[in-house]
Parts: C-alpha cells; structure tokens; sequence
C-alpha cells in the first residue's frame, strides 16, 4: 500500500493527499461539496472508484481510469425488486459503506445490509443473494444509521474466493467460495445494549469495524460497540480484549499488515457521550495481541477537543508505521512513526467519512 | 404536449433539458424523459421505481400525491417540474 499518496472522502468531497517527507499537502479536490462516503484506491496504479450519496438525488457511483484525474459515473449497486410484503428494510440503496477489491473483483457493502460484488470494475454489479436471502438478516438492526450496514470487508490475502463482512448490526459472516454460502462467526462476541439473556446472540452484535493482518490472515481485529475483540482464528472465535485505557468504546482500528501482535485503536469516551474522554484526543495501541496498550497523544490536542474518528477514518500504509487518521470536525493528523508522535496535517477540511492509503 | 422540466441542481451529474411528451400520466412522462436519457432514471427514482423521498414534483402548480405508481394524471399543456425537496439536505 502506498505511503506516498492518500484520500479523504469527506461531507463535501474527496481529497487526493501527496506526502513529500513528514508533510502532506492537498493535491487535487474532487467532487466539491458532495458527499463522499468511501472511496476505492487506485488498482494497478489507476482505477478507482468513488462512492457519492447525494442528499436528494441518491447514491452514485463514479469510476477514474488515471487515479483521479478525470471521472465518469458508472452504475450503482441497485437492489432487485422488492417482493410484496417482504419483511425488513425496503430493498433500496442508501449508501455505500465499504468497498475493496481483489483478483479483478470489487466488493462493496452497503446501507440496508446488502453485499454487492462486481467482476468489471463497477461498470455492473450483483447482489449477492446469498447472504441478503439469509433468514437472520431479517433480525439485524441499524448501527448508527436507521437500517444494517456492512462497514468491514476483509479479503484473505492467500484464499481468494473467502471473504468476511462486518455488518452493524448483523455479526460478522464468513464465506469461503466467493459468496455462495455465509456462515456466522461472532462467537465470543458480546452485545451489552441488548438483554442479558440475548448479549451473545452472534447475529446481533454490533462490530464498529474489523480488520484483518495481511500476513497473518487468521488474525483479526474488532472495535466493537462495547468494547475491543481479537480472533487468532480466523473468526472462529473471538477473545474480548481487556483493559483498554481510557475507553474501550470508538469506532476506528488499524492492524499492522506484518505484526499480528499489532493495532490502533481511537478511544471515545462512551456510547451515550461520543466525544474524546476528557476533551483530549489519544490513539491506543497494542503490540502485544491486546495484552496491554501505549497510549499516544503527542501531537493530537489535548483540551477542549471533541472530534470523533468514524469507522474508516483511521488509515495504515503498508510500511506498518505511517498513519493518517481524520475526524468528524474536519481535523487531519499524520504520523509517520507509527502513532507515537502526531502532525496536524489539515485542520480545516469538511467532515471526515474516510481516509485511505494508496 | 405536456413538458417536464428538471431541476438545473442535475446539471451537475447530466443534462436534463425539457421534455415535451403526449403523455396522460407522470410515470408516462418520466418515463418518455428516461428513454431520452437513461442515467437519469437513478436521480429521479429509487431501486423499486418510486419517487426518491427527497425529490418532488409539481404539475400544473400542484405537488403530485402518489409517490409510488406515479398515476397523477396530466393535462394536454401540463408543466411538470421535478425538483429537489429541501429535506434532502
């Protein structure tokens, strides 16, 4: 993954960032003024995509062949039609949570809960019905939006027909022959905003993100609504991770693509309160599996700051120690020794969806 | 001939210049706009063909009713505007 190179998917647009030594500086802004929900880095050095939810007009989907120099609009995922009296959700796309691609394939997960897969690259997409047709859909609920939402995609870097998908709030599924049939793996996981007798229920947890290790796929991370789990694995299981300081509550993660042992975490101080504990922005990490954390702050403010760090907003390059993490106050910091000092990169960018490396 | 007439917000993602149509019906209408220009079905309508909730349309000075089949019926000279609705943010 390039360090050199980054992109800020924003309220009011989306941001190529170029890195010369420890700066980064905007290089070229896209898509002024619209919404930006994710974006796709560029594949083989030039295709990419970029997710727009337009306020009146619906979710668009717009495809560069020269890594963002130029646009043009391919289709959208688009849901089937919608049987008479089918439960749940109407089938219609609200937004496009996640995307990531693979092996010719691009992935993207979506608002209601739909996974759509496409083989050439956006220019047509299908749902994946498969796992739109499982039965438990019906009992997953909205996570920070008013309906289900796959947040997390996670190719495995030596299988490519599996793939797992995080969904808020619907578990985390796991498919091992590119989608025809899911399984769900969030034993282990545990949900405190439901009833006790109900609290591990797999189907209803609510995994605020998941990322895997790249070079140990079976590894992977979870920032969970209440609290942070790991799963040594592959989602077979997974351990709830202790001891967190300040907060075990926040949505961003990061995994070290060669250190299993090794993640980041954006503390918030809680649910009901979605602010920095004490008003001071800290990142965590572990680089012993979760055993135990360093808390950085040097760099980030540390009163009177109330940005939160959405789900995708904390970005790791492949070189395991730069960092780009952006907030929903429109605050960019980068670190490039690996969080333990922090720069303003942009203090006055819109709210901040995502940030990618790439 | 009815026309219908779209908000100069699309300009931005296309063009949407006015349509004049026999139409007797607004989905008829859209519809004759759609076969004209098949990328701006998406900004009109949503995945199951309805009206997207923060889109509105007028005919003849009158917010249409049925945001589902669309059935609101035209005049030969209606004037049909499909704008944004300020909801939509």
């Amino acid at each position: 993954m390039d360090s050199q190179r980054a992109w800020v998917a924003s309220r009011k647009g989306l941001f190529e960032l170029q890195r010369s030594g420890r700066d980064w500086r905007i290089a070229r802004v896209s898509f002024l003024g619209e919404p930006v929900s994710m974006v796709l880095p560029p594949q083989d050095g030039r295709r990419m995509l970029a997710a727009l939810n337009l306020g009146h007009f619906g979710v668009k989907l717009h495809a560069s062949e020269d890594a963002g120099a130029t646009w043009q609009e391919v289709a959208a995922p688009s849901y089937p039609p919608q049987p008479d009296g089918a439960a749940g959700p109407a089938w219609n796309l609200l937004q496009v949570w996640s995307l990531e691609a693979a092996q010719g394939v691009v992935w993207a997960g979506t608002l209601p809960g739909g996974l759509f897969r496409s083989a050439d690259f956006g220019r047509s997409w299908q749902l994946v019905d498969a796992l739109w047709n499982r039965p438990e859909r019906l009992e997953w609920f909205g996570g920070g939006y008013d309906v289900p939402g796959i947040h997390s995609i996670c190719l495995h870097p030596q299988q490519s027909s599996e793939l797992l998908v995080g969904i808020s709030c619907g578990g985390v599924w796991l498919s091992r022959d590119d989608g025809d049939q899911w399984q769900l793996q969030a034993d282990g996981m545990r949900a405190a905003y439901l009833p006790p007798d109900l609290a591990g229920s797999p189907n209803t947890q609510d995994p605020h993100r998941i990322v895997r290790c790249d070079s140990a796929p079976e590894v992977l991370w979870c920032q969970h609504h209440n609290g942070l789990w790991r799963s040594t694995d592959n989602a077979g299981s997974w351990q709830e991770l202790q001891g967190a300081p300040m907060s075990s509550f926040g949505f961003a993660l990061a995994a070290h693509p060669r250190e299993p042992g090794t993640a980041w975490f954006v503390p918030a101080q809680a649910d009901e309160c979605r602010v920095p504990v004490d008003a001071a922005l800290v990142v965590n990490r572990t680089r012993d599996g979760g055993r135990s954390f360093d808390t950085l702050r040097r760099g980030l403010p540390q009163e009177n700051c109330y940005d939160l760090v959405y789900r995708h907003g904390l970005a790791l390059a492949g070189d395991g120690h730069t960092l780009l993490m952006g907030s929903t106050t429109g605050n960019l910091w980068g670190s490039v020794d690996a969080g333990d000092s922090w720069q303003a990169v942009s203090q006055h960018l819109p709210p901040i969806y995502a940030v990618r490396l790439g | 001939m009815a026309t219908v007439a779209f908000t100069p917000q699309l300009r931005r993602f296309l063009a949407v210049p006015d349509v004049d149509t026999v139409a007797a019906t607004l989905r008829e209408a859209l519809e004759a706009a759609f076969a004209l220009n098949p990328r701006l079905r998406g900004y009109v309508l949503d995945d199951q063909g309805h009206l997207r909730a923060n889109v509105v349309v007028f005919i003849d000075g009158r917010r249409s009713s049925d945001r589902i089949a669309l059935a609101d019926p035209l005049a030969p000279h209606s004037r049909v505007h499909v704008l944004q609705a300020l909801s939509g943010g």
